[in-house]
């Protein structure tokens, strides 16, 4: 099972890799649209600073909506989506290698530049830590249930839409409670009880997508 | 006892359309089956409900006996589909192509018999370029490549013929032959027929209803 997600996660991040401009552009995309306020704003160094949390999270949120379609959509249209589903593994590990493979290309990214964005906030060092930790616990658990409405999507026209009608309502938690930590880091309330939350909808998301991807996915191919 | 491949009454809709119904064959090592019929006849429909990745509308598929929609993963170690689309991506070398099928199949080819493969239908240079630089038919024969290297007994093929050249043709045809007199099971859709020359031949011929 394991070498199973060896392989996968080897081969997406290898045709990742191949393919940059496609996986650059959600980062810059990212870095732009969290831009966009403090140009858009002004210095007004408290209102930037009350806003760092929602603004970063949402952008992130969008990004990672933005980047979905990559997930299944070249392998459903070169058949080798069908090769992967007649291999003599699980396709629920296929699944969680191609979403792993899939937040190392698009997901990590972002945690690694948010705090540079954050600096564009005035944010407090603290706080800038608690971005990255959230941002952490929170991207992956956006590709894991973002991965259920790309698989259900699969193959339909206007796709894209669909995905994020479909998946960012129920991504509402994660970010009120990653833009919640970030917040309370600012005023010292103390974030944990945020993270902690964070982590149990990870949990959760690693427990159930996979298999219910993998469902979505069968579906599809009928 | 040998392998053996049944299909019970299959029934195929697609689209509010009846295809076929009350379909049934068996298949035993050494035969290989050949599907004809005009094109929307559900030819491909039939292949991918052997395949499992169709549930047919009525009837049932068994492998061994066994219903294939209950054996999953242990039906599909013995299993190889070459579909419409070749099934491999366009970034990656053919030797990386078919490194990555082999591993994901459970089965770690060698780089030895990677080359092999390779050489025998006549892609000499895997490491060299991508696939997309290569043209639809020697895209084909890398498909063929695969299947050389699966080791799979049961094969399950449509369309193998399109875009190849009469040399890849006659590849195709002796390829089949040794597959079939190594007690292989084949089944092939095609619309050029293909004179195999080993093991036996059941034809299938899914022409509309109202011609039947």
């Amino acid at each position: 099972m394991l070498a199973t997600l060896r392989w996968v996660i080897q081969r997406d991040v290898t045709l990742a890799w191949r393919g940059r401009a496609g996986v650059l552009s959600t980062l810059f995309f990212f870095v732009i649209v969290v831009s966009l306020f403090p140009l858009g704003i002004g210095p007004e160094m408290e209102v930037l600073r009350a806003i760092a949390p929602g603004v970063v999270w949402v952008a992130a949120l969008l990004a990672s909506m933005l980047s979905l379609d990559r997930l299944f959509a070249h392998d459903y249209s070169d058949g080798s989506l069908e090769q992967l589903m007649l291999t003599p593994q699980p396709l629920s590990v296929i699944v969680l290698g191609k979403i792993i493979a899939h937040w190392l290309v698009t997901g990590a990214p972002l945690v690694l530049i948010a705090p540079v964005l954050g600096l564009q906030f005035d944010l407090p060092p603290g706080a800038l830590l608690t971005l990255i930790g959230s941002l952490l616990l929170g991207t992956p658990a956006l590709s894991l249930i973002g991965a259920v409405g790309a698989a259900l999507t699969l193959g339909l026209r206007g796709g894209g839409v669909l995905v994020s009608l479909l998946v960012l309502p129920l991504c509402i938690p994660i970010l009120i409670f990653g833009a919640g930590a970030v917040e309370a880091s600012i005023t010292g309330t103390g974030a944990e009880p945020h993270l902690s939350l964070l982590g149990a909808v990870l949990v959760l998301a690693l427990l159930f997508t996979p298999w219910t991807t993998a469902a979505a996915l069968r579906i599809s191919m009928d | 006892m040998g392998l053996k491949l049944e299909a019970n009454a299959l029934e195929c809709v697609r689209g509010g359309r009846m295809l076929f119904q009350n379909l049934s064959f068996s298949l035993e090592q050494g035969e290989l089956l050949e599907v004809s019929g005009p094109n929307g006849s559900g030819k491909t429909s039939l292949l991918r409900m052997l395949c499992g990745l169709l549930a047919p509308s009525a009837g049932e598929i068994l492998w061994q006996g066994t219903s294939i929609s209950s054996l999953k993963e242990e039906y599909f170690k013995e299993l190889a589909y070459l579909g419409h689309a070749n099934g491999i991506k366009g970034e990656l070398s053919a030797a990386e192509n078919l490194r990555i099928a082999g591993g994901l199949a459970g089965r770690r080819p060698s780089e030895e018999k990677i080359a092999e493969a390779l050489e025998r239908v006549g892609l000499l240079d895997g490491e060299a370029s991508l696939v997309k630089t290569l043209s639809q038919g020697q895209q084909r024969r890398l498909a063929l490549a695969r299947l050389l290297l699966g080791e799979q007994v049961l094969w399950i093929l449509d369309e193998p013929l399109t875009a190849l050249d009469s040399a890849a043709v006659r590849l195709v045809q002796s390829v089949l032959g040794e597959h079939l007199e190594g007690g292989g099971l084949a089944v092939m859709t095609t619309h050029q027929p293909l004179e195999v020359g080993a093991g036996r031949t059941v034809r299938l011929n899914l022409a509309p209803s109202s011609e039947r």
